[in-house]
């Protein structure tokens, strides 16, 4: 079925949707990995995205069961590739990504200019899109909903045995966040993000502030929560959104990058070491200002900006990129341990 | 930056020597960027490399080159000579590792104080010996198959027992999987098992992994343990096809993201372990279905050094390789040495693709008589092509297209209709499988059923069954509408096969896609997926795109065409040409353009020319480049005979040609006009003819008298040339030269024996020459030039013939108008001179000629192109320069190593020398010969080549060693008082045999001359010429070559053969 990408500007780009048969519009975002479809593609951070993957060629291993997944359902709004391979072959494929975008009711589309349109973005910054197939819809900007308020849990959840609790606000949280904690021992409480675990009736020893959506000075209530852990003490680390997060309770300021960090092959250097390290990106600010007590702890390899803060005294950490990987390099899974031995 | 370690003052770095299958271009590439590297860093750099067609040995590159064997004899002396601080070891292959290990297991390292850059010498040594690195790897709980090592056939028996069939044998030490394969069954591993000991002292027994997909992992390492995988690549073929001889993709296409880095942590983990620094290359074996968990896999292989994958790591990514591990051998940490493609950001870091790479390898195997075409684990492939495109479709016919063997697409090969059992011809890894699998899928063989046949992941098969059912049906239905044609060409068909599909030639097919707007899009190659603007200078075309990255050089801009891959016939040195032309362009002011597609080539490395197009050098994308660029014109004199058989064609086009233009390159090529051309000018050649029937040839030859040479008419390394020395070898060759070219008459000509054969390479400037130089065979006429010894100055052609010559050069060049470079192939007997052959482009003996003269003949090239060359008088120096040529029969199972006019070497290597024996030992030292200790043997056919070699077999004598001859010779040696024990051959039924005696290791040296005209004798010797590779004893088989070889032998000692640098030389 022929269709088109329409974007804000007037660029018009023609493809043949493989997706569900309905026009969606979004924030059109892209990703430079070229493996992980089917985690990106349950990544909630890119809730009310419409994503291009810049590897061509996407649909080749198909689509495994859900306990694979990074969530539990797709969370982009559509997706841009520029050949979608419908002969999928791995062991571990149940269906093609064709049938798994139209069971979820996700449009998507295949147009040969994937190339270009990734330096249109890099250049001119994420334009909204939408996808045009039947019905005729106008543009929305996600980022003016609270997309972490859609995407966050909506009950706390126990999972998972052992001596210490780590309380998970899950602002979209991937699921090899999680995986990651309860792998190493720890009972996971994880809870929406804007509950207050100040004023529940369980004990925990830390807290991990989740990846997530959007802009996240939108994320008040966590925000609040944030601060909350600041003036208790409390062990806090942040990922992606959480390292914004945590910036902003501590008194920091974010920025927006010329070309955001967006794909599997991100350079980050530890500060005072020459120990670099190759991290998943997605985001399109950083933090400028660094808030009172913190210091840099982690710093982008290529633009030399910050990717992620320390606290001098206390175990507050939290990074930009992604410790959890899935998809990417799992070359910052220690993270997680080094958090966890200071708890 | 501030390197961690304090920089040396001079470093020593080891070449590869010789092109030779397992180990080619590679290695120029990989060694020219460490010296650049070094060079950078105002660290001085000595290089020991007797290969003189490469780019690393030209006067820019190393302040000083030794062109001296890589053998530890001769490094010694040119470190007690040099003294270097330090030495670089990984860059010239297997041959340089081999080298240092020895160096440095010999104290020789230590005794000269000299540093090993990179990977400390235990971890080299660690992973070379396959049973220490199996042991390692189960130490660090690292999967590796069961494995073990063997040092005889029974031990390897026992244990193949232990762990069941099939098992892999491999031999320890051995470049490119020399001398190994599978074994089903005890048979076929004692077999292998005892060729691999002939080679090795240790063989290697593995459980052999069958069916698991094959995937290798490139990675960097810097010595504060940053470490990054910079490609992944996964092999098309199974596991057990030697991954040179496998179609390769970049990235991976099969694993999903857990795969993907699971395999990436593991890569990283081990090499941690190895304590490499730089970069090497690990190979893992895949089930694509696990019996138990997400994922199981084994470690394969762990090469320590730059390889021919990390060559197309490089090449396929944008990242240079070499060029960081050199910096990194330095002491930079890899996030201190800036990207050179995106000029913004590091080296620390792992390129993102936006396309897809495949490369295939390039195969000559029909140019060897008896070889077994069954590809294993060991390589037989002469080179290979890299195609990139934005689907695996567009690259794989891209790629199949550039290997130059005649086919457009996967379905071009016939198999016969009926009675060919295509399954198995796609079961069957043979260069012609890829053809199969197409042709398999197209008469209804499913993908699962041909999956579980071959091994070959669905995936794969399934993209090949959608060109073929593309393909058949447009041919049922040919719509020349934008939508059909941009689909096939967006899966990567020619103009020129669509034409074929629907009835139109290749010219109105480029006509009407062009009226359609269907126009290829020209993107970077940029590391980083388009995330970053880069300012590199990697192009490729696709149809699967519409927006250019780039703007056009418009008339600044000229385009230079490569040589495409190697093969037999066409190497490096045809990349040394091209290489110096674009590098001169410069000099005038001009912008280049290459176009190549030879991943192991400096010619496509990122900072030679201005810009790259690593694409088909086919007309089509030829013509494509040059009217998106809009160049002022095409250099297609420095690419080897690839480019110019478009000549004709780019003229029509009117793509105009700097240099000789497109007709008179016709004149040269074309044998009737040619020969006219001569008869014009009064010039000799041998009596010839064209005939369309076997009774015209017949008669002619009957007439002129045999022998006779009879060839097809366009010529590339004497494809289908043979001599027939009577009417039976006549019509037997006239039988298989149809099947080359039906549509072209075969060319009969009069074969002059014992005549000289002598070069001559000059550059003219409008018809006029500018410079040349006179060379001379060692070999008389008839072994292909490419074969031959070449010696620099002449050492035997008298005054007069070397004037007439000239004479007849500046003739042949006036009448052809040539503007650049050209080659003439004459033959002397009795004083007489006659052309065989000219050529008018770069020759392949171009840069030994420059090197052996110090003049640089590509730089006065350019000069000519612009009509600015000078006069220069080539003068004779006090020293001589010999080029050997480099065989590589003993990886080609079975091949007949006898020389005839089809090339078969596969490089070459040249020695300077005070004198033609001292430059002749130390070129043979190079490419495989050793002095003989043990015993020599020595069998001559025909009485005037046992009269003529009389004085050699004295010689022989005089080395004092055991000497063994079959019958005709013994007597003769025994007439004429010199002792030596009769060996027999199987036929005569009596002991010792030959073979035995070879087998036994009672004999290093071998020289069986053959009086081809007894052809039974020339076949009947076919059994000791292969043992004689077999048992890697060094084979002499011209009678020439076996009179200055022997000479050379007793009148130079080791102490003789001068340690002294090219420039001590000038």
């Amino acid at each position: 079925m022929n269709t088109k990408l329409l974007l804000q500007d007037g660029t018009e780009f023609l493809g043949t949707s493989f997706g569900a048969p309905h026009s969606v519009s979004g924030e059109v975002v892209f990703s430079t990995g070229m493996v992980g479809y089917p985690e990106s593609l349950t990544d909630p951070s890119f809730k009310g995205q419409i994503l291009v993957l810049t590897y061509p060629l996407v649909g080749n291993y198909g689509v495994p069961d859900p306990v694979y997944w990074e969530s539990e359902k797709i969370q982009i709004s559509g997706l841009i590739v520029s050949q979608y391979i419908d002969t999928p072959s791995h062991f571990e494929s149940k269906r093609t990504l064709s049938q798994w975008l139209k069971d979820e009711q996700i449009p998507a589309i295949e147009m040969k200019d994937t190339r270009f349109l990734a330096q249109k973005i890099r250049n001119d910054g994420s334009p909204l899109g939408k996808i045009l197939i039947s019905d005729h819809i106008s543009f929305h900007d996600p980022n003016k909903d609270n997309l972490v308020a859609q995407v966050s849990a909506k009950e706390v959840k126990k999972e998972g045995k052992g001596n210490k609790t780590i309380v998970l606000i899950d602002c979209g949280s991937k699921e090899n966040i999680k995986r990651n904690l309860l792998r190493r021992g720890l009972q996971v409480i994880t809870v929406p993000w804007d509950y207050d675990v100040f004023a529940s009736d369980f004990k925990f020893d830390a807290i991990l502030i989740s990846n997530g959506p959007g802009d996240p000075k939108m994320a008040d209530k966590t925000i609040e929560t944030a601060k909350k852990a600041l003036e208790h003490k409390v062990p806090t680390m942040g990922i992606c959104l959480g390292n914004q997060i945590l910036s902003l309770a501590a008194g920091g300021d974010t920025f927006k990058l010329k070309f955001g960090h967006r794909g599997q092959n991100q350079p980050v250097v530890l500060e005072g070491s020459k120990k670099c390290f190759l991290t998943t990106q997605n985001h399109g600010f950083a933090i400028g200002e660094m808030p009172d007590g913190f210091k840099p702890w982690f710093t982008n390899g290529n633009d030399g900006t910050n990717e992620g803060i320390i606290h001098t005294k206390y175990p507050f950490m939290s990074v930009q990129f992604h410790p959890e990987a899935m998809c990417g390099p799992f070359d910052t899974e220690w993270i997680f341990d080094y958090f966890i031995e200071r708890l | 930056m501030t390197p961690l370690l304090k920089l040396p003052k001079k470093i020593l770095v080891l070449g590869s020597g010789a092109l030779k299958i397992g180990e080619a271009g590679e290695f120029d590439y990989s060694g020219s960027q460490a010296i650049k590297a070094f060079k950078e860093e105002g660290i001085k750099t000595v290089l020991i490399n007797p290969n003189i067609a490469t780019i690393q040995t030209s006067e820019s590159l190393a302040d000083k080159v030794y062109f001296l064997p890589v053998e530890v004899e001769f490094v010694g002396q040119v470190l007690e000579k040099e003294r270097p601080d330090a030495i670089a070891v990984s860059f010239g292959g297997q041959t340089a590792l081999n080298c240092a290990i020895k160096l440095y297991e010999k104290g020789i390292l230590k005794k000269y104080g000299v540093r090993v850059l990179g990977t400390p010498m235990d971890s080299v040594i660690l992973t070379e010996d396959r049973d220490m690195f199996s042991k390692h790897l189960s130490s660090i709980g690292a999967p590796a198959p069961a494995s073990r090592a063997a040092e005889s056939v029974e031990a390897a028996v026992a244990f193949a027992k232990e762990i069941g069939y099939p098992v892999m044998i491999r031999a320890a030490f051995a470049l490119g999987g020399q001398k190994s394969g599978v074994a089903y069954n005890e048979e076929e591993l004692k077999e292998t098992a005892k060729n691999a000991l002939v080679f090795s002292s240790q063989v290697l027994i593995d459980k052999y992994l069958h069916h698991y997909k094959e995937l290798e992992y490139e990675i960097v390492r810097d010595a504060e343990d940053n470490c990054v995988t910079v490609c992944n690549m996964e092999n098309m073929d199974p596991l057990g096809i030697h991954t040179g001889e496998s179609i390769v993709v970049a990235p991976s296409q099969t694993l999903n993201n857990f795969e993907y880095h699971t395999l990436r942590s593991a890569a990283i983990s081990i090499i941690k372990t190895l304590n490499i620094i730089g970069e090497c290359n690990i190979q893992f074996g895949l089930n694509p279905h696990p019996k138990k968990g997400r994922i199981e896999y084994y470690v394969i292989e762990v090469n320590a050094r730059l390889s021919r994958s990390s060559a197309l790591a490089s090449k396929a990514t944008g990242y240079p390789l070499a060029y960081v591990a050199a910096k990194i051998q330095l002491g930079y940490r890899l996030s201190e040495i800036k990207n050179q493609v995106t000029s913004v950001t590091q080296s620390f870091f792992e390129p993102a693709l936006d396309y897809v790479v495949v490369k295939i390898p390039r195969w000559d195997l029909e140019k060897f008589k008896n070889v077994k075409s069954s590809l294993g684990s060991s390589m037989k492939s002469v080179g290979e092509v890299m195609s990139i495109g934005r689907t695996f479709e567009e690259a794989l016919q891209k790629a199949i297209r550039m290997l130059d063997i005649g086919y457009q697409g996967v379905l071009d090969k016939k198999f016969p209709d009926d009675k060919c059992d295509i399954i198995k011809e796609a079961k069957t890894p043979t260069p012609k499988r890829i053809f199969a699998l197409a042709e398999a899928l197209k008469r209804g063989i499913t993908v699962e059923k041909l999956s579980k046949e071959t091994g070959i992941d669905p995936w794969f098969l399934s993209r090949i069954k959608n060109i073929v059912d593309t393909q058949v049906s447009f041919q049922k239905e040919p719509k020349l509408n934008r939508e059909t044609i941009l689909h096939l060409k967006q899966l990567g068909f020619s103009d020129r096969k669509i034409g074929l599909l629907c009835g139109k030639t290749e010219l109105e097919m480029r006509q009407e896609r062009k009226k359609l707007e269907v126009i290829p899009a020209v993107l970077q190659i940029d590391t980083l997926a388009g995330e970053v603007p880069a300012k590199t200078n990697y192009l490729y075309l696709t149809y699967n795109a519409t927006y250019h990255d780039i703007e056009p050089f418009h008339k600044e801009g000229i385009i230079v065409l490569g040589s495409g891959p190697y093969r037999i016939g066409s190497s490096v040195e045809f990349d040394w040409t091209n290489v110096h032309t674009v590098l001169a362009l410069k000099q005038h002011h001009h912008s280049s353009i290459v176009i190549n597609c030879n991943p192991e080539t400096v010619s496509t490395d990122y900072d030679i020319s201005d810009r790259l197009y690593f694409d088909e050098i086919s007309f089509e994308r030829v013509a494509d480049v040059y009217e998106f660029e809009q160049s002022q014109g095409m250099i297609i004199s420095v690419g080897g005979q690839r480019p110019n058989n478009n000549a004709k064609k780019f003229a029509a086009y009117n793509i105009p040609i700097i240099g000789t233009q497109a007709d008179d390159i016709d004149r040269a090529e074309d044998r009737n006009k040619f020969s006219d051309l001569l008869d014009s000018l009064h010039v000799p050649q041998p009596e010839w003819n064209k005939f369309v029937t076997v009774e015209e040839a017949k008669s002619f030859s009957n007439r002129v008298g045999y022998p006779v040479l009879i060839r097809p008419s366009y010529v590339l390394s004497g494809s289908a040339m043979n001599v027939c020395y009577n009417e039976s070898d006549l019509l037997e060759f006239i039988e298989m030269a149809t099947d080359v070219s039906k549509e072209h008459p075969i060319t009969v000509s009069k074969f002059i024996e014992d005549a000289q054969e002598i070069e001559f390479d000059g550059i003219a400037q409008n018809g006029e020459l500018k410079v040349y130089a006179v060379s001379e065979h060692v070999e008389n006429a008839g072994v292909h030039s490419g074969d031959a010894t070449i010696v620099f100055p002449p050492q035997r052609i008298y005054l007069q013939t070397e004037q007439k010559i000239v004479s007849i050069a500046k003739q042949l060049v006036a009448a052809l108008k040539v503007t650049g470079p050209c080659n003439i192939q004459f033959i002397s007997k009795n004083r007489k001179v006659y052309v065989i052959e000219m050529n008018v482009r770069a020759s392949r003996t171009l840069p030994f000629i420059s090197k052996a003269t110090g003049i640089n003949f590509a730089d006065i090239l350019v000069d000519a192109l612009f009509g600015k060359a000078k006069r220069i008088e080539v003068e004779y120096k006090d020293y001589v320069v010999v080029k050997a040529p480099q065989f590589s029969f003993a990886r080609l199972e079975g091949a007949d190593p006898v020389l005839r006019v089809e090339m078969s070497s596969t490089g070459e290597a040249a020695a300077f020398g005070e004198d033609v024996e001292e430059a002749l030992l130390k070129a043979e030292l190079s490419v495989g010969a050793t002095r003989p200790k043990k015993g020599i043997f020595v069998s001559i056919g025909g009485d005037e080549n046992k009269v003529k070699l009389l004085s050699t077999l004295l010689r022989i004598h005089k080395l004092g060693l055991p000497i063994y001859a079959t019958e005709k010779t013994h007597k003769f040696m025994k007439a004429n008082g010199i002792p030596s024990k009769r060996l027999y051959k199987i036929h005569e039924q009596m002991s010792p045999t030959v073979l035995d005696c070879f087998k036994q290791g009672k004999i290093d040296l071998a020289i069986n001359v053959t009086d081809y005209r007894e052809r039974d004798g020339l076949q009947g010797y076919y059994v000791i010429r292969r043992s004689a590779i077999d048992n890697n004893i060094h084979l002499i088989m011209d009678r020439e070559k076996a009179f200055l070889f022997v000479k050379a032998l007793t009148e130079k000692k080791d102490k003789d053969l001068l340690v002294k640098a090219w420039g001590e030389y000038r």
